[in-house]
Parts: C-alpha cells; structure tokens; sequence
C-alpha cells in the first residue's frame, strides 16, 4: 500500500511539472508556435491529473478537444497568418505593467494558498469524500456512466443550449473571416464612402 | 479507492497554473499568446473543479467542466476568427495596435 502512496506522488509531481513548465513555456517563448507546444505540455498534465483523480472521461476529452482540436487550431491560425516570427519581449509599452502583473500574480498564488491552507483542517480533510468512481465496483466504466446520467438527466437544458452556442460560434466566425465580393452588400457603398 | 494526493495540493497547483496564465495574459502583446494564456487559465479552474468534485464526492462538478471545455471551444473559435479577421488587414498587429478602434 505504501508504495501505491509513493506512485501516486510521483505521478502528481511527474504532472505539475509539467503543468507548471508548459505554462511558463507559454509566457517565456518569443516564439507562437514554441508557446503552442509549452500550452500542448500543459494540457497533457492536466489529463495526467484528471486521471489520477479518476475523471477518466474528462481526461480523454481533454487530450481530444484541447491537446487535438484546440492547439491545432491554434497552430492552423499561426501558420496561416505567418505570424510565427518571434516577439520581443523586451518591448515594454506601459512601464509599471510588468511589476504590477508581477505583484498580481504572486499575490493571488498567496491568497488562495492561504484559504486553501486555512480551509484545509476543516473542509479538505482526505478520505471524507465520496469516489466518484464508484468504490463498490472499481473495474467499471462508473465514472463515464455517472457523468452521462448527471449530464443527459439533470443538466439536458444545458447540454442542448450548448449545441446553439456552438452553431452560433461558427456562424458568427464564417461571418467575420469571410470576404464579401464586392457589391454583395449594400454598406459596401458606404464603407467606400468613408475610406475615400 | 480514495486518492492520497489531499485535494489541497491540486487546489494550490491550479492557483499556480492560474496566476501563471493571468500574468501572461496581462504582460504578452501578441494575440494568440493571449488566448493561449487564457486557455491556461482555464484549465487551472477545471483543475479545481476536478480536485472538489472527487474530494466532495460531487460529479457536477465533472459536468462543469464539461461545458467550461465547450465553452472554451466557442471562444477560441470566435476569437481565432477575429484575430484572422484583425490580421489579415494589419499584418502583425499586437494588442496594443488595437488602440486604433478607438472612435
């Protein structure tokens, strides 16, 4: 039993790491496309740790829809403007920006720290919580039956509302990065008239 | 089987992922490095939502984050779709270069 303990906490620093690394990989890289790949390391460790808290199903997705579709998505946008070119970071517009975004970020890491640490004798005391998994039958697919009961019963408004978020996503994109022919809309006229 | 890492240290990891991706967010000036912060941002809130749903024995927690990924699908594709739209007409703009909406 000790040593699925001592797995368990490999696993969990195994993934920080690299949760950790990718998002300072995605601030630090001049390059677009570098910052993609440090966001793809992030989001692997993320499903690392979903499955270590047996969300099977949302690991999967994650690695699907955000490592998949999302970053190549990302990639696609990247290659096809030729904005690969690096940045430099030097360029520093407002000047008390960085030391404010700095002192932002380190405070909000020691306030919710401290929450967590002061919650912690009370709330968050381990082993107290249900497994989602299902304790009595470990080797099933509970985790995935579970959410899709939770999902298609109690969240089915929800679950429908979204299908209409998506369909309006993409009409909404086609509309803003289609070029119209000219003459195809009457307010072509008057945009001429302000340009010229 | 309960799970031996405490829910606290994914709390405190996901605090981390998301201070590292606001400050990105506020101090980045290309664009896409910008959504990509909020990407991590993101996810460091689905972290917590995993971490409280397996700790409280909750699986609605599971289904936010659920929508929170469909949600974040939309928004980068309607955020691509403005940023191809921005930069196809000035190539290389940052985020400050957007000061020219200004009426």
């Amino acid at each position: 039993m000790a040593d699925t303990t001592f797995l368990e906490y490999v696993v969990f620093f195994a993934a920080s790491t690299m949760i950790l690394g990718g998002a300072f990989g995605v601030i630090v890289f001049k390059n677009p496309v570098h910052a993609a790949l440090g966001l793809v390391l992030t989001l692997f460790g993320v499903a690392v740790q979903f499955v270590a808290q047996e969300a099977h199903f949302l690991a999967a997705v994650q690695v699907i829809v955000y490592a998949g579709a999302i970053v190549v998505l990302f990639l696609f946008v990247i290659m096809l403007l030729g904005v690969d070119k690096s940045q430099d970071l030097a360029i520093e517009p407002i000047k008390v920006q960085r030391p404010l975004a700095v002192t932002m970020a380190v405070g909000l890491v020691g306030l919710i720290t401290a929450a967590v640490v002061k919650a912690g004798d009370s709330v968050l005391a381990p082993g107290s919580g249900i497994d989602v998994a299902g304790a009595e039958n470990p080797d099933s697919d509970a985790n995935i039956r579970q959410l899709a009961e939770n999902l298609y019963n109690d969240h089915v408004l929800a679950f429908e509302l979204t299908s209409v978020l998506l369909i309006v996503a993409v009409a909404g994109t086609v509309l803003l990065t289609r070029k119209w022919p000219k003459g195809a809309y009457d307010d072509d006229v008057a945009r001429e008239e302000v340009t010229s | 089987m309960i799970a031996a890492i405490e829910p606290s240290w994914y709390l405190i990891l996901a605090a981390l992922l998301f201070s590292i991706g606001a400050f990105g967010l506020l101090v980045r000036r290309n664009p896409l490095v910008m959504f990509m912060c909020i990407e991590l941002m993101l996810n460091a809130a689905n972290l917590t939502f995993v971490a409280l749903a397996t700790k409280l024995g909750d699986i609605n927690g599971q289904t936010a984050v659920f929508f929170v990924m469909v949600v974040a699908a939309a928004e980068v594709v309607v955020g691509l779709g403005i940023l191809v739209s921005i930069l196809r007409r000035r190539p290389g703009a940052t985020a400050d270069d957007l000061v020219a909406l200004k009426g």
